[in-house]
């Protein structure tokens, strides 16, 4: 198992030393803070949204669910429209960075919140109502969303197209700063998660009989994970081309990728593997976008070609070997 | 001791338990008898707080279920449930090491890797510790439950059917080993079995349930008899004595 | 829930013959014969479409989680819907005056062949593992969104992607329809087979113990899964929805027995997206709202309602 952390270790150097230099032109005086900016913000998003996948998986038992399930994505695309629709493309423009990303992350958390407390609320904490809840709110804000987007002019329209792609060309170092300021206490929390999760991960009962029952784990994990989506899409928008229907596939790709890589049924394996592993895909998405594809391409588009890819030809090398 | 009083359960307004009261002083080895149906699973399962209590109450020692700290009570009391699907792929190891959970919280230290050692010798898991469950027979999946369940070093163990796919030597292996836990090492242990005759050859006290209710409870000897099985079980087998043990001929 | 949906569908039905950008009454239908035109030539199109696509779209939804075995995997997203997308996309940037019927054949013709790819990415995966099987069915499908949007972002043609993939009903005539009766078909066989599906669905083992060829059940399912999103997709455009939450509330009410459930499915469907469409045509007459938004809306409250009812039953 080390040796595979050694190799995931040294793909994340490798890739970080590539997304550094290559291309490297001009004063690194320069250089440094900007491109080293966009690396924070590359990992930052890698860790929310995979561990924000593994606790998902792990409290609904569900290995091909991604939180992104529950809408997350689809908001944000919503409130872009909506904000494109009312105050036109110019005026969306000329909206303040940390505005928007506030409005971001609110609603998100606060519609994330509201949800998670009216199904939690009393009763059972019946998981596949939940996700299934999740699913309908997220396919009516799609609705909504495509229906305002036919309305709109367009050129109007090209606005809505870029922004709705996770981008790390420029990163604001303020927003960088509040994410992480969100980010980085959740993603201790859930680290401190990890034994817990795998009592949770054995199913109700024997979680119960061991002394850890699911509800009170599976309500501090949605809080979790609902900070940590927020706070990941507030800062780059969706990693997803919303091509792959609900599921959104960045997560589900690495998470599968650390299953493949680090097989072992510990968080404390599961967690670093899949943040370790987010990472390599993302800063590796974003070089070749930058450096073969001159920016022509979305970076999730190339994440979900290359990682999809990636996952299918160690899965299938595994299932013939 | 485990201290149940008027518990009654519904289920989709239909009656599986109705005022059950009965009290299990410490020690000893009591088997749950009765026909399928009869709430004995449901019973179990109320004591170790897997189904939320509707009506009544239980105490196990000075802990009230579904009152106390979850910990407390799973470093008191564990179980074994009927239908262990475990949802996760573990090797046998892994699983009965996540028996320890309630005391290191994740962090083993070395009383808790002697107790499962202890426990995979006991129940003849040592070789097979780095197979995954799905990769072994269902007799030596039943064998690494009960040795999580085991492994947990509480006072009180519940275990529902745990006979289920063992074979004869197996069996009788287990059974004996719980009344050597019971009698030298003062564990109680409650037990759902299906055969009787395993019930009267290894339990110190039989209890009876039938539609909800207790209808029998006391030694083997006194509960098993020719009545029960007519009049709980609706089957004329013959009863012999062997040993000054009740034996249902089938 | 089975005797209001077969009530309702009936009473749908009559309705969407009448209701639309002309209104018709009944009584015209014994004088005017330019009424039975526009029924012949629009409405019962129209209203056969809706109701074929309900119907298919949520059986094979069921028949997909059952092979699946999850219940959150949907036809759309293992595959078919994309390529059937691609094949759309490659004929429009390659031939750009490809007639209307050429683009439909390729995109049916994509989607069976991503399909068929499926079949051959899952064939080598162990048995022992089952929900591998619809990892690779999501990652395949996203795999192939995603060169989908890669193209059409080279191309420009997002928007015209997204109106072409958006699921209507307006522009169902006579003679633009009829690629759906293949769907049916496919559906029709899927009902032959429920037994034999609702076993493979206990597990491998259990089936193959009854003597079940499961290779050649999954083959028979998945195929008319990616048969009937191929024409699904291609005649009417995405519709989101039916295939994954019919299905489960179903399943949540009747249980897994597709013998049983199958018909249920298939009427909830059929009655869920005849009444959105028909809504969709009133709401805001003359303008028409498309069927897949109103789906979005009026499901969305419906399937919520039915669910939170279901659970305070319990």
């Amino acid at each position: 198992m080390t040796d595979r952390f050694v190799l995931l270790a040294g793909l994340l150097i490798l890739s970080i030393l590539g997304f550094m230099t290559l291309g490297a032109e001009g004063s690194w005086s320069f250089l440094l803070p900007f491109r080293g900016a966009k690396l924070a913000a590359l990992m930052l998003v890698g860790c929310c949204l995979a561990t924000a996948t593994v606790l998902f998986q792990t409290i609904t038992g569900n290995r091909i669910l991604t939180p992104s399930v529950m809408g997350f994505d689809a908001l944000y695309v919503l409130v872009l429209t909506a904000l494109v629709f009312g105050l036109g493309a110019a005026g969306y423009a000329a909206l303040p960075g940390p505005l928007l990303f506030s409005l971001n992350m609110g609603v998100m958390t606060g519609a994330g919140l509201l949800l998670f407390a009216l199904l939690m609320r009393g009763g059972r904490g019946d998981m596949v109502r939940l996700v299934l809840t999740g699913i309908v709110l997220g396919l009516l804000i799609r609705a909504l969303t495509t229906f305002l987007q036919r309305m709109i002019d367009p050129s109007e329209f090209q606005t809505i197209q870029s922004a709705s792609f996770a981008r790390f060309t420029f990163v604001d170092r303020r927003l960088l700063a509040a994410t992480a300021l969100a980010a980085l206490p959740a993603l201790a929390l859930a680290w401190r998660m990890r034994f817990r999760l795998d009592v949770l991960a054995l199913g109700t009962e024997a979680a119960t009989g061991l002394g850890e029952p699911p509800r009170r784990g599976q309500r501090q994990a949605l809080v979790l994970i609902c900070v940590l989506v927020a706070a990941a899409t507030a800062l780059a928008g969706p990693v997803s081309t919303g091509f792959a229907g609900p599921s959104s596939f960045f997560g589900l790709v690495v998470v599968s990728l650390a299953h493949l890589v680090t097989p072992s049924p510990r968080h404390a394996v599961l967690l670093p593997s899949a943040a370790l592993i987010a990472c390599i895909v993302l800063i590796g998405g974003q070089t070749v976008m930058e450096r073969l594809l001159h920016l022509a391409t979305p970076l999730p588009v190339v994440i979900e070609l290359l990682g999809g890819l990636l996952f299918l030809f160690l899965l299938l090398r595994k299932a013939h070997g | 001791m485990i201290e149940v009083k008027g518990v009654s359960h519904d289920m989709r307004g239909q009656a599986i338990l109705r005022d059950v009261s009965l009290s299990l002083p410490r020690g000893g080895v009591t088997a749950l008898i009765g026909p399928n149906g009869a709430g004995k699973s449901t019973l179990l399962s109320l004591i170790a707080r897997l189904q939320r209590l509707q009506r009544g109450r239980i105490t196990v020692d000075d802990l009230t279920v579904g009152a106390c700290a979850d910990r407390d009570l799973a470093r008191l009391l564990a179980i074994m449930p009927q239908s262990s699907a475990i949802s996760a792929r573990l090797r046998v190891g892994e699983l009965v090491g996540m028996g320890r959970y309630p005391w290191h919280g994740g962090r083993p230290g070395a009383a808790d890797h002697a107790a499962v050692e202890a426990a995979l010798a006991q129940f003849d898991l040592t070789g097979l510790r780095h197979r995954f469950l799905d990769e072994i027979s269902g007799g030596q999946r039943q064998r690494a439950l009960v040795a999580m369940a085991c492994a947990q070093g509480t006072d009180y163990l519940l275990l529902d059917e745990p006979l289920n796919n063992l074979d004869i030597a197996a069996s009788r292996q287990l059974m004996a080993l719980l009344r050597h836990m019971a009698r030298d090492q003062g564990k109680s242990i409650v037990i759902v079995l299906h055969d009787i005759n395993y019930a009267a050859g290894f339990a110190d006290r039989v209890i009876a349930l039938a539609g909800g209710r207790i209808v029998a409870d006391g030694p083997p000897a006194e509960v098993i008899t020719p009545g029960l099985l007519r009049g709980v079980f609706d089957t004329d087998a013959r009863i012999s004595v062997i040993d000054g043990r009740p034996v249902v001929v089938v | 829930m089975p005797r209001l949906v077969y009530v309702l569908l009936p009473v749908l039905t009559v309705l969407s013959l009448f209701v639309g950008t002309v209104p018709l009454r009944p009584a015209q239908l014994l004088q005017d014969p330019e009424a039975w035109q526009l029924i012949a030539v629009s409405r019962l199109p129209r209203t056969l479409a809706a109701l074929m696509a309900g119907a298919t779209l949520a059986v094979t939804g069921q028949i997909l989680q059952t092979l699946a075995r999850n219940r959150f995997i949907e036809p759309m997203t293992a595959g078919a819907g994309q390529s059937a997308a691609l094949g759309v996309l490659l004929v429009t940037l390659l031939v750009p005056g490809a007639p209307v019927w050429a683009k439909m054949a390729m995109a049916s013709v994509a989607a069976l062949a991503g399909s068929i790819g499926l079949l051959f990415l899952i064939r080598p995966l162990p048995p022992s593992q089952p929900l591998l099987v619809p990892l690779v069915a999501l990652v395949y499908g996203g795999v192939i969104g995603a060169g989908v949007t890669f193209v059409a972002y080279q191309g420009d043609m997002l928007q015209y992607l997204q109106v072409w993939l958006s699921g209507e009903l307006s522009g169902v005539l006579r003679g633009r329809y009829e690629l759906l009766w293949l769907a049916a078909l496919a559906t029709a066989v899927t009902w032959l087979i429920a037994d034999r599906i609702t076993l493979l669905g206990l597990g491998e083992k259990t089936a193959r113990g009854l003597g079940l060829s499961v290779a050649q059940v999954t083959a028979l399912g998945l195929g008319a899964v990616s048969v009937v999103t191929a024409m699904c997709v291609v005649t009417l455009g995405a519709i989101p929805f039916v295939g994954l939450v019919v299905p489960n509330l179903v399943s949540r009410r009747m249980g897994d027995n597709l013998r049983e459930a199958l018909p249920v499915t298939a009427a909830a469907g059929a009655a869920l997206v005849l009444g959105a469409d028909i809504a969709g045509r009133v709401i805001r007459a003359p303008f028409e709202i498309p069927v897949s938004a109103m789906l979005g809306v009026i499901g969305a409250a419906l399937f919520l309602t039915v669910l939170y009812k279901d659970s305070a039953r319990d």
